[in-house]
């Protein structure tokens, strides 16, 4: 069991969780390892919270893990990251995008949005890995914000780095750009590999 | 890597089917969208299940392959027509893809169609990954050709919606030359006295299957430890493998019908038997009734869906692991956090109707799609939402029973032409003065745009008849019809205001493409909010749009915070600026509502 790796991604509907988890399972795959991935179209899709799974590894079963079994936590909103703690190992690696995407409940429901001194000492609780991110800056900084996604899956891939399952697995960043050029169209290719490699960078800085 | 519905459509393929129908359903949908990807094929989106498994039937009758594919509430729709497939058998493989939805992802119940197949004397089997999903869709049609039965493939969200890896097979060479119909009645003709000489027929038949099920291959025994033995079948049976490594287990890829002798073979080789299924006891049922002992749901939840951990859990509380196998600690406790339902997007051309019925607090009896979201506060504008079709009818019969207030059903237009229709005929003939709200975004939206008789064209991407919608409201017999803009907040309210007055059947009908539509992105157009003129005085909230913000600027006199626009959300769909009262929100440069706001 220990040879497999949990990734759990969430966000809100809309900010390209799908691709991110499509580009993960089939790295997965092109790294030589068995993998799976899960997610629930439909209603979710309206503006809700989503969530996907990802593993990899020798022998991957289920499709889905549950509490307390991410390995790697990718959270593309602040709101969603906190509210899929749970889903965390102890000790595990959250990498979480800093975008607030502020609910109806909130606007008009007189709910709050946690505050992020909030969120850093919920996760501080579980893990001291925890890597916060500025995809959307750095999306437009490169002058695209939906390339925000990549962003992240690259900094998803710096922290990845010397992970004890991957041992023996041929998982590069070129791996990575390798299935990303596959799903995007030509025109938006060089603005999607600077956005890989500045999250590479942003993942791999403490 | 294939997603379970797409192996699905490949197995269909590689099982050389001719002809597939289906109405779009999560988890369901994407099987006929990646079937009407191969050359060679037919494949339509039918007005509903029903519809779809009756082409399904009749194309098997015409000797092609067929398949019918929907939700697991699709089949209550269909299941008129899936009894009498039994009844008949065909002249080439018809297979009936159901998919279920544990833990109720998109769907108004968590029904176990596994009973279906028992119901209806059909064999059911059950895939548990996307390999199988494939293997088993070729399978079903060989064993439907065997044995003269449709076959019910059962797939659950985690099969449909799980990406893994598959190996292809090839399509195999199809004669050219179509069979001439069949003409024999007794076989084909349901009535009574053919009908009671095809029972025992179909009672025998699925004896047989069961005696097939004994040697299949789609059954297996996988013999580790004597401990533990496990019944499993579909998506279970990966969490079987995961949480018992150590365990035996009886895999049922064909969980009706039962093969008994192998799984009272399994239970003498085994000390203790448990049966891991999702939802239904179903095969748990099955043993118990052989007088074989066994546990399942005293363990496992009778409700939602597996996961490791919920099996895992379940099997430490009975002590069938040790508490030691729970690495994770609970669950660090997390306040209450906002919820972040899914809502009407932004530029919903469904959010000034319900933003009208939510003023005008009138029962709104509503139906399934994206606009079921018009529950969601602040516009909270939908009292009842049971199934498909349903709304239209349930606000007649509230009405009849002279319920004091008028009532109104909303419905979509894909909906509308899948059971509405009947409905509003009902209405218009039985006389129930209840206004009809179609909202008509020219496509089926919550599945994610797939076209309908509305649309102008077909899955398929032919060109289609447009049926338009006001000449047919009028001929099911309502003769007062309007047709508005969505987006016309002033006109729905005045045409809704009239329509409750009357003591007569009435219908709206709202049309707007849905926002999220190519043709209607390109128009996007955000609108801003003139911080000078706001007040913060809130309505522009009351409609529910995500696009609109509380700004962190106050108001001086109020002190309450003022709207703020989130540009990359807006679609200009001007509706906030039709109901703001002090212009405090900017129209679109090409508005054609501009001038009747001031």
């Amino acid at each position: 069991m220990k040879n497999v790796i949990n990734f759990l991604l969430c966000g809100v509907g809309g900010q390209g969780t799908v691709l991110a988890s499509d580009v993960l399972v089939n790295v997965g795959l092109a790294a030589g390892l068995d993998a799976k991935q899960a997610e629930v179209h439909g209603m979710s899709q309206r503006g809700g919270s989503v969530i996907s799974y990802v593993r990899w590894g020798r022998e991957v079963h289920a499709p889905i893990i549950g509490q307390g079994e991410a390995d790697l936590l990718l959270a593309f909103e602040k709101l969603e990251a906190l509210r899929n703690l749970g889903f965390l190992r102890p000790g595990g690696v959250a990498v979480i995008n800093n975008q607030a995407i502020i609910p109806l409940t909130v606007t008009t429901g007189g709910q709050k949005y946690p505050a992020d001194e909030e969120i850093r000492a919920a996760f501080a609780a579980v893990t001291p890995h925890v890597r916060f991110v500025d995809g959307e800056r750095i999306a437009e900084e490169l002058g695209n914000l939906r390339v925000a996604n990549v962003v992240l899956l690259g900094a998803l891939s710096a922290l990845l780095e010397g992970h004890p399952a991957l041992e023996g697995a041929a998982l590069t960043a070129e791996t990575w750009m390798r299935v990303i050029e596959e799903r995007v169209p030509a025109k938006y290719l060089e603005v999607n590999r600077r956005a890989f490699e500045e999250g590479r960078r942003a993942g791999g800085s403490e | 890597m294939l997603s379970g519905n797409e192996a699905v459509a490949r197995g269909a393929w590689e099982a050389g089917v001719q002809v597939a129908s289906a109405y779009p359903g999560t988890p369901s949908t994407e099987i006929l969208e990646n079937f009407a990807l191969f050359p060679g094929i037919y494949a339509e989106w039918a007005t509903n299940e029903k519809v779809a498994v009756d082409v399904a039937v009749g194309a098997a009758y015409a000797g092609k392959r067929a398949l019918a594919a929907m939700k697991h509430v699709g089949l209550n729709v269909a299941a008129d027509s899936f009894m009498y497939a039994s009844m008949t058998g065909m002249e080439a493989g018809l297979v009936i893809v159901s998919a279920d939805d544990p833990a109720m992802h998109s769907s108004q119940n968590e029904q176990d169609n596994r009973t279906f197949a028992k119901f209806a004397r059909v064999p059911c089997l059950e895939p548990s990954d996307s390999q199988e999903a494939k293997d088993f869709t070729v399978a079903a049609f060989d064993l439907s050709e065997r044995f003269d039965a449709p076959v019910l493939l059962r797939l659950t969200t985690r099969i449909c919606h799980s990406m893994s890896a598959v190996e292809l097979g090839e399509r195999p060479e199809l004669p050219a030359e179509a069979k001439p119909f069949p003409r024999n009645p007794a076989k084909y003709v349901m009535v009574p006295g053919n009908a009671v000489k095809r029972h025992p027929i179909i009672e025998e038949r699925i004896r047989r299957i069961a005696e097939y099920a004994e040697e299949s291959p789609l059954n297996r025994v996988e013999m580790r430890g004597r401990a533990l033995g496990i019944i499993t079948s579909g998506v279970s049976y990966q969490y079987a493998r995961e949480v018992f490594p150590d365990a035996s287990i009886l895999k049922l890829g064909m969980s009706w019908p039962l093969p008994e002798k192998r799984i009272r073979q399994f239970a003498a080789s085994v000390e203790r038997l448990i049966v891991l299924e999702e939802l239904d006891p179903f095969i748990e049922e099955g043993v118990k009734l052989m007088g074989i002992a066994c546990e399942g749901k005293s363990i496992f939840p009778l409700t939602g869906e597996f996961d490791p951990f919920v099996v895992r859990s379940s099997a430490v509380r009975a002590g069938l692991l040790p508490a030691s196998v729970m690495e994770a600690a609970a669950a660090p406790e997390v306040g209450p956090l906002p919820a972040r339902p899914p809502v009407l997007c932004p530029g919903c051309p469904h959010r000034p109707t319900f933003y009208v019925l939510n003023k005008l607090k009138v029962p709104v009896n509503g139906d399934i799609g994206c606009y079921t979201l018009g529950l969601i506060p602040p516009l909270s504008a939908i009292h009842t939402c049971g199934c498909m079709g349903a709304g239209i009818a349930v606000a007649h019969g509230a009405a009849q029973a002279g319920s004091p207030e008028k009532h109104v059903a909303v419905i979509g237009d894909s909906t509308f032409f899948h059971t509405g229709v009947p409905a509003l005929i009902n209405v218009a003939y039985n006389r129930a003065p209840v206004v009809t709200v179609i909202l008509d975004n020219r496509i089926t939206g919550m599945t994610g745009h797939q076209q309908n008789p509305g649309t102008g064209e077909t899955l398929l991407g032919k060109e289609a008849p447009v049926i338009a919608l006001e000449p047919l409201v009028r001929a099911c017999g309502i003769q007062h019809v309007r047709t508005l803009s969505a987006l016309d907040v002033d006109e729905i309210e005045k045409t809704l205001k009239e329509y409750v007055k009357l003591d007569e059947p009435s219908a709206l009908i709202v049309q707007e493409p849905c926002a999220l539509l190519p043709e209607a992105r390109r128009k996007w157009t955000p609108l801003e909010v003139i911080a000078d003129k706001c007040n913060g005085c809130t309505l522009c909230f009351r409609i529910g749009c995500p696009a609109i913000l509380k700004s962190e600027e106050l108001d001086e006199k109020t002190g309450r915070p003022k709207a703020l626009i989130d540009a990359s959300l807006c679609t200009g769909c001007e509706v906030c600026a039709q109901i703001c009262p002090r212009d405090a929100i900017t129209f679109r440069p090409d508005s054609v509502f501009v001038e009747k706001s001031r």
